[in-house]
């Protein structure tokens, strides 16, 4: 066991879509405990927001976690300032309960934009759990996809669809799913991660079709431990925990509106931190 | 300790004569508008005078009303006589963080509530916890710099697992034994409930910093950033530990399940009081992190935390900060000087009433409680009268933000992941006196066993711990 004080330096960096950086930072401890479907809580730097990232990848063997950062706001922004050597402030993990693998069959993962990258990990683990996985990229235009190659390692198949039909099919994730099930008929379960109203309208969809479905939420965190409640949800009618009941619920009784609601909560806030974070670099 | 027993003096009635010395404070309304601390503190002259109050009692029961047992006489001769150094000596044998208790333990219901002095007609109690504040203020400024002596070392480690008062006063007392101690903390600071939740107009987060590197020049290594059950199992730390004490206090939030419960504005108070004081939310011009400031608030509850909370907002621009709580001010669980400071301030006390459902604007945040009205009914199992809901008593209140202030369970996060660990209704169960639990080698203590409790008992829990660790150490037997 690794006793010594953690130090979460920034070892890679790289650009994979207009304001989507990858990041590899070392934190050994991390590496080895985590399993598909969990998730980092980020510091920074001294002063920035605490916010949750799900760890994309990781190698136990060099100690490293892999996250892919979507820059929407302040501290998103600050991250993208951090250059290979330098430290982040604080990073805790792996948080969140694991996915549940087992072997159910043909099995549909799909990423919405950033949700490529929490729906990766999942992929790969239903894959090694011996079910044949559909992997389903999807975004506005093919300018914000990543992850194509690690996402085929990861699944027997992908599928790639865009909202202007700028690569892949024309078409949006809902579109994606009504495909597959019309080819291979039965679908065991679907994962899907990405933007709320993406989640909710697969959600709406699956349901429809009786399909199982797993999604992945995203509220506003502070400690990720299930300290503060903040982060609660309404699945079926009863509020959860995301941090520590979650981050995977059963899309079909997650109560999708008041989560984009409760997600809005610091409109303003985040705007004066963002202008408070353009007035440091200047 | 043994309490000192000292010749009675001569002269009593002088001692009798002696007026309580006040407290100095802010201006109340003043102090409404910044987070500095309210109370100033005795100066060396009133700490004297207030200890020259003490009476000599032959059997000193304030010692018997402390959970740590300090021996209080001993200490108020020294600082009556002006022997600070020696005073100090006296209470740090017991309580390694006077400087904290000094200003959170309610001394009201403790040592000095059984005070003789206090019993006299027309008169009150010795101000113990002010002259115990004043003798930690007075090191920290400058009085004495001693070095706590640490024994050479023994080659055992130990893990500590929280770094609340608990897990930092059993660190100091095992590494004072020479013990290799390393402190694990989910947190990116150390201090638990002193650093996240108590606000700092009432304790400072710089005296607090000032303990903990203290126990860091004693060897003792904190890592943050690592959550047990999570980042490494008990099981885990078991391989590379030879003991470990478990203090991860009650930090699981209580809600009401009332309709509207998750309305944008409505925070528990851990939540509340965490974006405040620990992310420094009162400072946006250095700190991201948001809270919500509303015109009117709302605040659930009648304990410390409620009273923290109220006052909080107040101090983040609240114009009406209106406390709901559902018995009446002779019930309430805070301290009575909490209640008097929040009074002061302008809190306003809604009591008997409780609330019922929250209504929200169509963006999905709170804007009025609807509360019903209480009556006090028979009392209860624990002697309290029971509060019973007067029907048809529905009325609303304008509120921005609601903060709710009930309670905490016990931490589940290691009992969640450690099997083999015997537990009764999400408490850790630990034997009195030891803190041994049902796994060998595994030790637990502060709010984590006891439930929400208090700083001087977790601190007391931490302190017998470290005694029975270190004999596990030396024997082996468990
Ligand atoms: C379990 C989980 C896993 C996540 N994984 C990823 C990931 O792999 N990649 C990725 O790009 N994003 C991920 N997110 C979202 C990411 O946390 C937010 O984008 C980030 O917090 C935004 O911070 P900001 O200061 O840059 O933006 P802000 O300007 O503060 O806010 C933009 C939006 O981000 C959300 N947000 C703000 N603060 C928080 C917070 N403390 N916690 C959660 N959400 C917040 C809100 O919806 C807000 O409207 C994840 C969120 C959760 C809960
Ligand atoms: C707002 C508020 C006001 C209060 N006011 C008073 C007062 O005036 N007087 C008084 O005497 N008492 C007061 N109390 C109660 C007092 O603070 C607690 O009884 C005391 O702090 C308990 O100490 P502890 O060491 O058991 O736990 P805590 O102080 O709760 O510390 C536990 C620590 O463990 C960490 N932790 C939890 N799980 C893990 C894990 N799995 N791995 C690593 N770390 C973990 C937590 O982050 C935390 O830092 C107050 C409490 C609150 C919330
Ligand atoms: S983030 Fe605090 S409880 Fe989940």
């Amino acid at each position: 066991m690794e006793l010594l004080k953690q130090s979460f330096e920034l070892l890679e960096k790289r650009e994979l879509a207009p304001k989507v950086n990858l990041y590899k930072v070392r934190a050994p401890q991390v590496a080895r405990a985590r399993k598909a479907g969990q998730f980092v809580i980020i510091r920074v730097c001294e002063g920035s927001e605490r916010i949750p990232l799900t760890i994309a990848d990781a190698d136990p063997v060099a100690g490293t976690v892999t996250l892919v950062v979507q820059e929407v706001g302040s501290t998103t922004a600050r991250m993208a300032q951090v250059k290979v050597g330098e430290r982040f402030a604080d990073l805790l993990g792996p948080l969140g309960a694991p996915t549940h693998v087992a072997k159910i069959g043909t099995v549909v993962c799909v990423g919405g934009g950033i949700g490529i990258a929490p729906v990766h990990p999942i992929a790969q683990a239903l894959k090694a759990a011996g079910n044949r996985v559909i992997g389903v990229l999807a975004a506005r235009n093919t300018g914000l996809l990543f992850f194509r190659d690690e996402m085929r390692k990861a699944c027997d198949e992908v599928r790639v669809w865009t909202d202007d039909g700028s690569e892949g099919k024309k078409g949006l994730a809902t579109d994606a799913i009504k495909e597959i099930q019309a080819e291979v008929g039965q679908i065991a379960e679907v994962v899907a991660i990405g933007p709320v109203p993406m989640m909710k309208f697969v959600s709406k969809l699956t349901k429809e079709l009786g399909i199982k479905t797993q999604v992945s939420l995203n509220p506003v965190m502070v400690d990720g431990t299930g300290m503060c409640g903040g982060c609660r949800v309404s699945v079926d009618g009863k509020s959860k925990f995301v941090c520590v009941d979650g981050p995977e619920f059963d899309g079909h009784q997650v109560d999708f509106d008041e989560l984009s609601r409760r997600q809005a909560i610091y409109k303003e806030d985040e705007r004066r931190a963002m202008e408070r974070l353009v007035k440091e670099v200047r | 300790m043994a309490p000192t027993i000292a010749p009675v003096p001569k002269d009593l009635k002088k001692r009798f004569q002696t007026p309580r010395q006040e407290m100095p404070a802010q201006d109340p309304i003043a102090r409404g508008k910044n987070f500095q601390e309210v109370t100033l503190g005795l100066e060396a002259e009133a700490a004297k005078l207030e200890a020259y109050r003490c009476i000599y009692c032959k059997e000193p029961e304030c010692v018997q009303g402390c959970p740590v047992g300090i021996d209080i006489p001993g200490f108020l001769h020294e600082v009556e006589k002006g022997n600070f150094a020696e005073a100090l000596g006296i209470l740090k044998s017991t309580n390694l963080l006077p400087a904290i208790c000094g200003r959170v333990c309610p001394q009201e219901e403790q040592c000095e509530s059984l005070c003789k002095t206090g019993k006299s007609k027309g008169n009150r109690p010795v101000a113990i916890g002010r002259v115990e504040r004043f003798l930690a203020d007075w090191e920290r400024a400058g009085g004495i710099a001693k070095p706590v002596e640490v024994a050479p070392p023994t080659g055992k480690k130990v893990a500590v697992v929280g770094s609340g008062p608990a897990g930092l006063a059993c660190a100091a007392d095992l590494a004072k034994l020479g013990h290799k101690v390393i402190v694990f903390e989910a947190f990116h600071k150390p201090g638990g409930v002193l650093v996240y939740g108590i606000p700092e107009f009432r304790l400072p987060k710089a005296i607090v910093a000032k303990e903990i590197a203290n126990l860091e020049k004693m060897g003792v290594d904190i890592v943050c950033d690592f959550a047990v059950g999570l980042t490494a199992t008990i099981e885990d730390l078991q391989k590379a530990f030879d003991a470990i004490f478990v203090a991860t206090g009650a930090g699981l939030p209580y809600f009401m399940d009332l309709p509207g419960e998750n309305l944008g504005g409505i925070y528990s108070a851990n939540e509340y009081l965490t974006r405040v004081n620990l992310m420094g939310a009162f400072d946006p011009e250095h700190n991201d992190t948001p809270v919500v400031r509303g015109k009117n608030v709302v605040v659930v509850g009648g304990g410390n935390v409620a009273m923290d909370a109220a006052r909080t907002a107040l101090r983040l621009g609240a114009e009406k900060v209106r406390l709901v709580y559902r018995r009446s001010h002779d019930e309430m669980p805070a301290r009575e000087e909490e209640i008097e400071h929040a009074e002061e301030e302008g809190i306003d006390f809604t009591l008997l009433t409780t609330p019922v459902r929250y209504l929200g604007d169509d963006k999905g945040r709170v804007v009025a409680v609807e509360c019903r009205k209480m009556e006090l009914g028979e009392p209860g199992p624990d002697g309290r009268r029971k509060p019973v809901e007067v029907a048809g008593s529905e009325h609303q209140f304008p509120a921005d933000v609601v903060v709710v202030s009930i309670g905490n369970g016990p931490n589940p996060l290691v009992p969640r992941t450690t099997p083999g660990l015997e537990t009764k209704k999400g408490k850790i169960v630990a034997r009195d006196g030891s803190g041994r639990t049902s796994m060998k080698g595994v030790f637990a203590g502060g709010d984590i066993v006891l439930g929400a409790a208090t700083v001087i008992l977790a601190m007391g829990a931490g302190r017998q711990a470290a005694a029975s660790i270190h004999e596990y150490l030396q024997t082996g037997t468990w």
